[in-house]
């Protein structure tokens, strides 16, 4: 008997290890004996901790399963409790485009055998057939663009450090994902490794860089875990090491733990932490492609644009790049998180309206109580109220309603949400997490939330102040964190006014 | 020297040895000083200082910049709550206000029986299944106020 138990942090948080001792337990009482996976998660976070059990039919999943139910599994399966059916066949799987995630929940992350089995490195021995042209060509055309949110086309990038002189290069993968609202990172980091490390390789190989890092922020425990033991797995095969698989070209990594700087998940904040300093935002330029990790070429990409890459290289760019809407090419890992009732990670084609995400895939919220807002894009992103539930899902599509996709984390709030609370708090998180290097950052941010104090006592004066600093910050900040900080503040503003005038209302009722 | 700022040269040295070559490796040195002892002792810091050829502020200002690092020791067990934003859309206010009554401390605190260090920290990734906390690095998912109490009762 073959069963699948998450190791996932997610499915772990939710009494996963607790199952899966329960089954072993079960199966040692029988005097069975069972082969037990701890694979990735399906994605469906509600479900969690969801066990599957292999049949000659495909597998069968049953959830969410406690210790209590795992007797059952050991009878007639059709009548367990929380039998749910073939996995493959739940809506939410059948409806997805995984690209990206198709190993992840599927294989034991930790055998490279399954890994290869399932299409694994097949990416990456194509690439080792092509020069470094015709792999940054490939990226080029596939016109994936960088995933952790900037969208800036991961070709273009590649191309900048491939034609960089220098006696060394580097890849870096940013791992930081601090974004409130994703987990698209950790869950393939923790679900599928070796698609991470084949894409850093391909990399590597197509722009003449021989060593890797990721950047894993310490927040992620089994992240690290399970990304560590995978890169000694691919050291000791030969997929990492002097020469890559046997084709005489070197790449080697390592991870790297963050240690809680939300900055350094922006790419010279970044770099310079892993150079063992502040992490300190540059100012850009020289930009890091040319000036990067030690002040050599560096390619700084987000895990998902990373892997990503290995889909590309084994089913063809004109594959991936026949997904999509406008200029955003391919599928995103959509993270659906917060007040909501059907909440996870569901991969599909960008162009979904956010109203069909919100509602038809998440189901509304877990309370049961209309939705009033959806974040998009972490703490950094837009409020966006139901009358804006007609945007499609699409990087130039939220741009042009003054909001951004991010890393494409969705956090929704039911009715009893106070925006101007969420206001004051992205002002406070920016205040607590400036680098401190720009003034607009490290001031603006405490004097916003003393500007937003001042609203939330009646005073309506401030509220063209808070607008004024806004704007400030938007144009005036070195980085994302200033400079983005006025999208939650401004959306709420615009979007809820309401929220903004409480003293005032109460005044007059 | 005391025997304890012995101890400390001493173990700190092979922190060091074990570092030696390594790029940038400053953040991995605290991460494995913290990881041996819980936090990062003062006299740590002019032996890190010295091999890697900085200036002891410099040492300091790497240290103080980064959340993750004590300069103290923490509490028996590390109780940590996420405020992020999807943990605030399912009550995570409630809960770390529950946390902080319940515990008769505020945050970066601990309790007077040196038991419980509460800290907030901002995602954990558990987004879908919030509000999250790590406890002794062990995660846990929808956290609400019966769930919190039965995790301070379990550690205690």
């Amino acid at each position: 008997m073959k069963l699948y138990v998450p190791r996932d942090a997610a499915a772990r948080g939710l009494g996963a290890d607790e199952v899966a001792a329960a089954i072993l337990a079960e199966a040692a009482k029988r005097g069975l004996t069972v082969d037990l996976v701890r694979n990735g998660s399906r994605g469906m976070v509600w479900l969690e901790p969801l066990v599957e059990v292999a049949t000659d039919a495909g597998r069968l999943a049953f959830g969410p399963m406690t210790v209590a139910d795992v007797p059952a599994l050991f009878a007639d399966l059709a009548a367990h409790p929380k039998a749910l059916g073939l996995t493959e066949a739940l809506p939410w799987m059948a409806k997805q485009t995984r690209l990206t995630f198709a190993r992840v929940g599927v294989i034991d992350p930790l055998s490279l055998a399954d890994y290869e089995s399932h299409g694994g490195l097949a990416g990456l021995r194509r690439a080792l057939g092509m020069d470094s042209a015709a792999i940054v060509a490939e990226v080029t055309e596939s016109g994936l663009r960088g995933r952790g949110g900037a969208g800036f086309p991961t070709g273009i990038k590649w191309k900048t450090v491939a034609e960089a002189k220098a006696d060394r290069k580097y890849i870096v993968c940013n791992a930081d994902e601090g974004d409130s609202g994703t987990f698209a990172d950790r869950m393939l980091m923790e679900g599928d490794p070796f698609t991470l490390i084949e894409g850093m390789v391909i990399a590597g190989i197509g722009t003449g860089a021989t060593k890797g890092f990721v950047y894993l922020r310490s927040e992620y425990p089994d992240a690290i875990e399970v990304m560590t033991a995978a890169v000694d797995i691919a050291r000791k095969s030969g997929l990492l090491g002097a020469s890559v698989l046997g084709s005489g070209k070197a790449f080697d990594m390592e991870i790297r733990t963050g240690a809680g700087a939300y900055v350094c998940g922006e790419e010279t904040s970044l770099l310079n932490s892993l150079e063992g300093k502040r992490g300190i935002v540059r100012a850009k330029p020289p930009l890091p492609a040319l000036q990067g990790f030690m002040g050599k070429p560096t390619v700084v990409n987000n895990v998902i644009s990373l892997a990503t890459i290995p889909v590309i290289f084994e089913r063809g760019a004109a594959f991936y790049k026949d997904f999509g809407l406008g200029r955003s090419r391919g599928t995103i890992p959509l993270q659906i998180a917060g007040n909501v009732k059907f909440g996870g990670l569901f991969e599909v084609a960008f162009g979904l309206t956010l109203g069909e995400i919100v509602d038809h895939i998440g189901g509304g919220t877990a309370t049961g109580r209309p939705v009033k807002a959806v974040q998009v894009g972490g703490p950094l992103g837009a409020y966006f109220p139901r009358a804006l539930f007609d945007t499609p899902f699409g990087y130039e599509e939220f741009g042009a309603k003054e909001g951004l996709i991010g890393h494409a984390g969705l956090v929704i709030f039911d009715e009893t949400a106070d925006m101007l609370k969420q206001a004051r708090f992205a002002m406070e998180f920016c205040a607590i997490e400036s680098c401190g290097k720009c003034t607009p950052c490290r001031i603006g941010a405490v004097r916003g939330v003393e500007t937003v104090d001042r609203i939330a006592k009646g005073d309506a004066d401030a509220i063209p102040l808070l607008t004024d600093l806004c704007s400030t910050m938007k144009s005036g900040s070195l980085c994302a964190l200033g400079g983005f900080t006025p999208y939650p503040v401004m959306s709420a503003l615009t979007h809820f006014p309401d929220d903004f005038a409480p003293a005032m209302k109460e005044a007059a009722e | 020297m005391s025997q304890t700022s012995t101890e400390i040269a001493a173990r700190v040295g092979e922190i060091l040895d074990a570092h030696e070559g390594m790029e940038g490796s400053l953040l991995p040195i605290l991460h494995a000083i913290q990881a041996a002892y819980g936090y990062v002792p003062r006299d740590a810091l002019p032996i890190i200082a010295k091999r890697l050829n900085l200036t002891r502020a410099e040492v300091h200002g790497v240290m103080s910049f980064y959340h993750d690092f004590r300069e103290d020791p923490a509490g028996k067990h590390v109780l940590k709550l996420c405020r992020a934003e999807a943990c605030q859309a399912m009550g995570g206010d409630r809960v770390a206000q529950h946390a902080q009554n319940r515990l008769g401390i505020d945050w970066h605190q601990t309790t007077k029986d040196g038991q419980i260090t509460l800290e907030p920290v901002f995602c954990l990734g558990l987004c879908a299944c919030a509000p999250a906390a790590l406890v002794d690095g062990k995660v846990v998912g929808r956290v609400d106020e019966a769930r919190l109490d039965a995790i301070i009762e379990g550690v205690r």
